[in-house]
C-alpha cells in the first residue's frame, strides 16, 4: 500500500495538494498525506464488490445515531418527571424534531439489520479464519454493544411501551445465577424503576456503550488494516484501489440506507397525502406512547421487533417452570453467543466452516420463524374468523367450562373431545389477540389524549404529564366506570347496535350522556323509563317516578306539550349542559322559568321531589336541585344513601366515597369527581380540533 | 579488571534505577487513578444499599367493597413513595387483586405483578381467570397456576389484615420474578 503512494494512483491527491504552500506546511508539521494515503489507498484483491459494503455501512449508521443522538441529547432530560414530556417535545414542539428522532428511531432498527447482513455475510464468505480470529471476537463485542444500545434506548422516552418491555427485560437479567439480583439492581439504579432508572439507562446508552463501541470499532478497523480486506475467492478480475471503486459501491449503499430509513419515515405522510389528509408531522417518525404509569396495566407490551423472537423464545417453555425461564432467557442465548465466538476455531476445518454457516443461517431462520409466530399470535384475530367457532363458545358458555359435562355433552367420545378440545384452543388463541388488538387501540388512544394534554396553552406542570393524565376526566372516567360502576350501569348510546343487548344485561340506568337532553327526554318518555335503559331492572320498577311518567305525565289536559318542554329544558338547565340544545335569549328564559315553577310545583314534580322553595322535604325522592351537576352526581356517588338522595330507597347502589374508621373510601373523592366530570363530558379539548370528532372519538 | 567491575556495577546500578523508576513510577501512577476509580466504583455500587424499606401493612379498601361472591377486584396500593429525589404523597404503587368467598369475611389478597416476568396480571372475566398479557400465563381465580405456563409458580399471595371496623390492609411486598420460590425482595 505504501509503496503505490508515490506513483500514479494517488497523484490526483498530490496534485490537489501539491501546488498550495499551506497543505506542504501542514504535511510537514502533521504528515496528513501519508494518512490520508493509507486511509484511502487500500488494495481490494479482485475489485470492489458489493458484498463488502456492509462494513462500512454500519460505520455510517453508526456515525448517523452520533450526529441525531448528540442533537436529541442536547433537548432531552433524564427523569421520571421530564424525560417523556421532553421528548413530547422534541416530537412535536421543536422544529424538525420529528425529523431528528425519527432517524434516530429507524435508523437503529436498520443498524440491527445491517448486522445481521454483516454477521452473514462475514461468515458465509470465512472472513473470520486465520489471522483474523481476533477482529472477528471485536466485531461480536461490537454486535453486543449496538444490541444494548438498542435496549437501553428503548426505555429512554419513559413511555407506557418503553417502560413494561424493559422491566421484562431487566426482571429477566436477576435470572442469571449469584449476581443475577444485583445486576438487577445496578441497572434498574435501587429497587424500584424511578428517575435513577433513567440516569443509568440514559448514561449507558449514550456514555458507557457508545465509547466503548468507538474503542471496539477503532481496533476493528486498524485489524482489518492490518490484516486487509478478506477476498471472496475465487479472485477473477484485477486488483482495485479502495478509492475510488470502493468508495464508490459503499456511498451508493449509505444512500440506499438513508433511502429506506426516510422512506420508514415519511410513510405516513404519503398515506396522509394519498388519503387528503392533513399530515402530522408528530405523527411522523418515532412513536411515543402514554407516560410510564407503573400502576397501569399496559396489556400491549412487547419488545422492539428485533427482539420479537427472544421474547417468542420465552413461551416456547411453556410448562418448564423456572428451568425454562432460565433456559430461554440466559442458558440459549448464552450458549449461542458463546458458539459464535468459537467460529474462528471450528472455522480451521472444512466442516467446521460448513457447521458455522449451517449455523448461522439456523440462528437468523430461527429468529425469524420466531418473529413470524409472535406476530401471527398478536394478529391472529385479524383473518381467523371467530363466528366459526360460535358452538365452541356456545357449548362452553353452557357447561360453564366444566370438563365433564362438556364430555357428557359430547356424548362421552373421544374423539369429539379431542377436537372440540384442539377447537377450544384455537378459540383462545383468537380471543387473546383480540384482547392484544383492543389493548393496542386503547394505547394508542392513551397516547393520543397525553399528547393532547401537554399541547395545551397551561402547558405541563412540574410534576410531569402523568399527573396530567391522571387528572384527566377522560383518560380515567372510562377506566373508573368500567372498575366501579358497569357491573350494574351500562353506558352506551342507545342507538347503538348492540344497545339492547348491554341494557339486558345491567341492573341500573344507562348513563350515557346522563344529564343531557336526550338522556331526560328518555327518562320522561313512558315507553322508556320503566325500560332496562331506566328503572327497568331496579327496585324502582315499579316505584312512584314509573308510575308518575306513565300515567300523570302522558295527561294531556294536565300537561301540554309545551309544559313538557319547559320541564325537560330546565333540568337539563340544571345538570348545566343546556350547551347542545340550541335555544337562545330571553325565549330561554321565559322557558326555564315556567320549567322552574312546574317542576316546585307540589301539585306536580314537587309533591315528591325538593326543588327550589317548594319546602317538601328531603328524603323521599331526589333533590333536584342542580340535579345532575358535577356536584350533584359527586353527593349521589359518594353517599347515595345522603338525605338529598335515597336515604330509604336506595337499590344497592355502594357508598363509594364513604368509608368505616381506619379504612379507605371505594373511591378518592379525587377520582369521584373525575366520574362525574366524565360522566358529564367535561374534560379538555384542544382549540383547533374538529369538535365533532374530539368529542365521540374517545367515547 | 576494576574498570569492568565498576562498568558492570555501574550498568546494575542503571538497570536497579531504572527497575525502581518503574515501581515507583506504577505505583504513582497508580495511586494518582485511584481516587477516580474508588469514587466512581463506591458510587455506581450505591442502588446495592437502596433498600425499598421493610414491608408494612397499608391501608387498602373497606370490607364492604368486597362482596361476598368470590369474585376478585382490582384495588390500587397506595402510599408515600420515594424516588431518589422526588418524594410523592399517596401514589398508586402498584396493585392487588382482592376477593371474598361467598358467605365469609375471610379476604384474599393477590399480587397484581406477575411471577413470571413483572408485567400486569390482567382479570378476564369473560373466561373466569387471570391472564398476563405478556407471555400468557394464566392463572386460576385463587391465583392457582394453569399448566402448561410460562410462569414457575402461582400468583403471589399477599398477607392481609381486617380491622374490627371492616378496614382491610395489605402487607406490600414485591417477590423476585422468573422463579419458582417467593422470594421477597428486600
Ligand atoms: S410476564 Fe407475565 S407471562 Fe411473562
Amino acid at each position: 500500500m505504501r509503496e503505490l503512494s508515490g506513483h500514479g494512483e494517488s497523484s490526483g491527491l498530490d496534485e490537489v495538494a501539491g501546488g498550495s504552500w499551506i497543505s506542504n506546511w501542514l504535511d510537514s508539521r502533521t504528515g496528513y498525506r501519508a494518512l490520508v494515503r493509507s486511509a484511502l489507498y487500500e488494495r481490494v484483491p479482485g475489485g470492489a464488490r458489493w458484498r463488502y459494503v456492509w462494513g462500512s455501512t454500519l460505520v455510517f449508521a453508526f456515525m448517523t445515531q452520533v450526529i441525531t443522538g448528540l442533537v436529541l441529547w442536547a433537548s432531552y432530560s433524564a427523569s421520571a418527571q421530564t424525560a417523556w414530556e421532553s421528548v413530547y417535545y422534541i416530537q412535536y414542539e421543536m422544529t424538525g424534531g420529528w425529523l431528528l428522532r425519527g432517524l434516530h428511531h429507524v435508523m437503529a432498527q436498520a443498524m440491527v439489520v445491517l448486522l445481521a447482513l454483516h454477521v452473514m455475510q462475514v461468515v458465509i464468505d470465512g472472513a473470520y479464519r486465520a489471522p483474523r480470529e481476533v477482529n472477528f471476537w471485536l466485531g461480536l463485542v461490537l454486535m453486543m454493544l449496538v444490541l444494548g444500545m438498542a435496549l437501553t434506548g428503548y426505555l429512554l422516552p419513559w413511555d407506557q411501551k418503553g417502560y413494561w418491555a424493559t422491566r421484562v427485560a431487566t426482571n429477566l437479567a436477576g435470572l442469571v445465577p449469584l449476581v443475577g439480583p444485583s445486576i438487577q439492581q445496578l441497572v434498574v439504579g435501587g429497587p424500584d424503576y424511578g428517575h435513577h432508572t433513567l440516569t443509568r439507562f440514559f448514561a449507558l446508552h449514550a456514555g458507557f456503550l457508545p465509547a466503548t463501541l468507538v474503542i471496539f470499532l477503532v481496533l476493528h478497523l486498524t485489524l482489518f488494516r492490518k490484516h486487509g480486506l478478506h477476498a471472496k475467492q475465487p479472485i477473477t478480475k484485477p486488483d482495485a484501489m479502495f478509492w475510488p471503486d470502493q468508495v464508490l459501491k459503499d456511498a451508493v449503499a449509505m444512500l440506499a440506507v438513508m433511502a429506506v430509513v426516510l422512506g420508514v419515515i415519511l410513510m405516513p405522510a404519503l398515506r396522509a397525502i394519498l388519503a387528503g389528509e392533513p399530515i402530522v408531522p408528530g405523527h411522523l417518525g418515532a412513536e411515543l406512547g402514554a407516560p410510564a404509569d407503573p400502576s397501569e396495566p399496559y396489556a400491549a407490551a412487547r419488545p422492539e421487533w428485533y427482539f420479537l423472537f427472544l421474547f417468542q423464545f420465552l413461551k416456547v417453555f411453556e410448562g418448564w417452570g423456572a428451568t425454562g425461564e432460565f433456559l430461554g432467557a440466559i442458558v440459549v442465548p448464552g450458549a449461542t453467543l458463546g458458539i459464535m465466538f468459537l467460529m474462528p476455531i471450528f472455522g480451521q476445518w472444512k466442516l467446521g466452516h460448513r457447521f458455522n454457516i449451517v449455523f448461522t443461517i439456523a440462528i437468523l431462520a430461527g429468529a425469524g420463524l420466531l418473529t413470524a409466530m409472535a406476530l401471527h399470535e398478536d394478529y391472529y384475530a385479524l383473518w381467523a374468523d371467530r363466528s366459526a367457532f360460535a358452538d365452541v363458545e356456545e357449548l362452553i358458555e353452557s357447561t360453564g367450562g366444566d370438563e365433564d359435562k362438556i364430555f357428557a355433552a359430547l356424548g362421552h367420545d373421544k374423539e369429539k373431545l379431542d377436537v372440540f378440545t384442539n377447537r377450544r384452543e384455537k378459540l383462545e388463541a383468537i380471543r387473546r389477540s383480540e384482547a392484544f388488538l383492543v389493548a393496542v387501540k386503547q394505547a394508542a388512544r392513551d397516547s393520543d389524549r397525553a399528547v393532547e394534554l401537554a399541547g395545551r396553552p397551561e402547558k405541563i406542570p412540574p410534576t410531569g404529564a402523568l399527573s396530567l393524565v391522571r387528572s384527566d376526566p377522560l383518560s380515567q372516567g372510562p377506566k373508573l366506570f368500567a372498575q366501579h360502576c358497569q357491573s350494574c350501569h351500562a353506558h352506551i348510546d342507545p342507538s347503538a347496535e348492540n344497545a339492547e343487548e348491554v341494557f339486558a344485561k345491567s341492573s341500573a340506568a344507562n348513563l350515557f350522556e346522563f344529564g343531557g337532553e336526550s338522556w331526560v327526554r328518555g327518562l320522561l318518555d313512558p315507553k322508556r323509563v320503566g325500560g332496562a335503559a331506566y328503572f327497568g331492572n331496579t327496585a324502582h320498577k315499579e316505584g312512584d317516578m314509573v308510575s308518575f311518567v306513565c300515567e300523570d305525565f302522558t295527561d294531556e289536559d294536565e300537561w301540554k306539550q309545551d309544559d313538557k318542554e319547559a320541564v325537560i329544558f330546565t333540568l337539563v338547565a340544571e345538570s348545566g349542559l343546556l350547551q347542545g340544545t340550541g335555544r337562545k335569549g330571553t325565549g330561554r328564559k321565559k322557558v326555564i322559568k315556567r320549567g322552574q315553577e312546574l317542576i316546585a310545583n307540589t301539585d306536580r314534580c314537587g309533591s315528591c321531589h325538593p326543588y327550589r322553595d317548594n319546602e317538601t322535604e328531603l328524603g323521599y325522592a331526589p333533590d333536584l336541585n342542580g340535579w345532575g351537576s358535577e356536584e350533584w352526581l359527586v353527593g349521589i356517588i359518594t353517599d347515595p344513601t345522603h338525605q338529598r338522595f335515597y336515604p330509604d330507597t336506595n337499590d344497592r347502589m355502594p357508598r363509594f366515597g364513604v368509608a368505616s374508621e381506619g379504612g379507605l373510601q371505594a373511591l378518592s373523592n379525587k377520582q369521584i369527581k373525575l366520574v362525574s366530570q366524565w360522566l358529564r363530558g367535561s374534560w379538555y379539548r384542544p382549540a383547533v380540533h374538529n369538535q365533532a370528532n374530539s368529542d365521540r372519538d374517545h367515547l | 579488571m576494576t574498570e569492568q567491575l565498576s562498568e558492570d556495577s555501574a550498568e546494575q546500578e542503571t538497570r536497579r534505577r531504572s527497575f525502581l523508576a518503574g515501581v515507583v513510577a506504577v505505583l504513582c501512577g497508580g495511586l494518582a487513578t485511584l481516587p477516580p476509580v474508588v469514587a466512581a466504583v463506591w458510587s455506581f455500587l450505591d442502588p446495592l444499599q437502596r433498600s425499598s424499606g421493610a414491608a408494612t401493612f397499608l391501608p387498602l379498601t373497606d370490607l364492604t367493597n368486597v362482596p361476598a361472591d368470590g369474585q376478585p377486584r382490582q384495588f390500587p396500593v397506595i402510599a408515600d413513595r420515594v424516588d431518589a429525589w422526588t418524594g410523592f404523597q399517596a401514589e398508586p404503587i402498584g396493585a392487588v387483586y382482592v376477593k371474598r368467598d361467598e358467605g365469609t369475611d375471610r379476604v384474599e389478597v393477590l399480587s397484581a405483578t406477575c411471577p413470571h416476568a413483572g408485567c400486569f396480571v390482567e382479570l378476564d372475566n369473560a373466561a373466569g381467570c387471570f391472564r398476563c398479557p405478556c407471555h400468557n400465563s394464566s392463572f386460576t381465580l385463587d391465583g392457582g397456576i394453569v399448566a402448561p405456563s410460562p410462569s414457575p409458580r402461582s400468583m403471589d399471595s399477599l398477607e392481609c389484615e381486617v380491622s374490627k371496623a371492616g378496614a382491610v390492609s395489605v402487607k406490600w411486598q414485591n417477590f423476585y420474578t422468573g422463579i419458582e420460590d417467593k422470594v421477597a425482595k428486600k
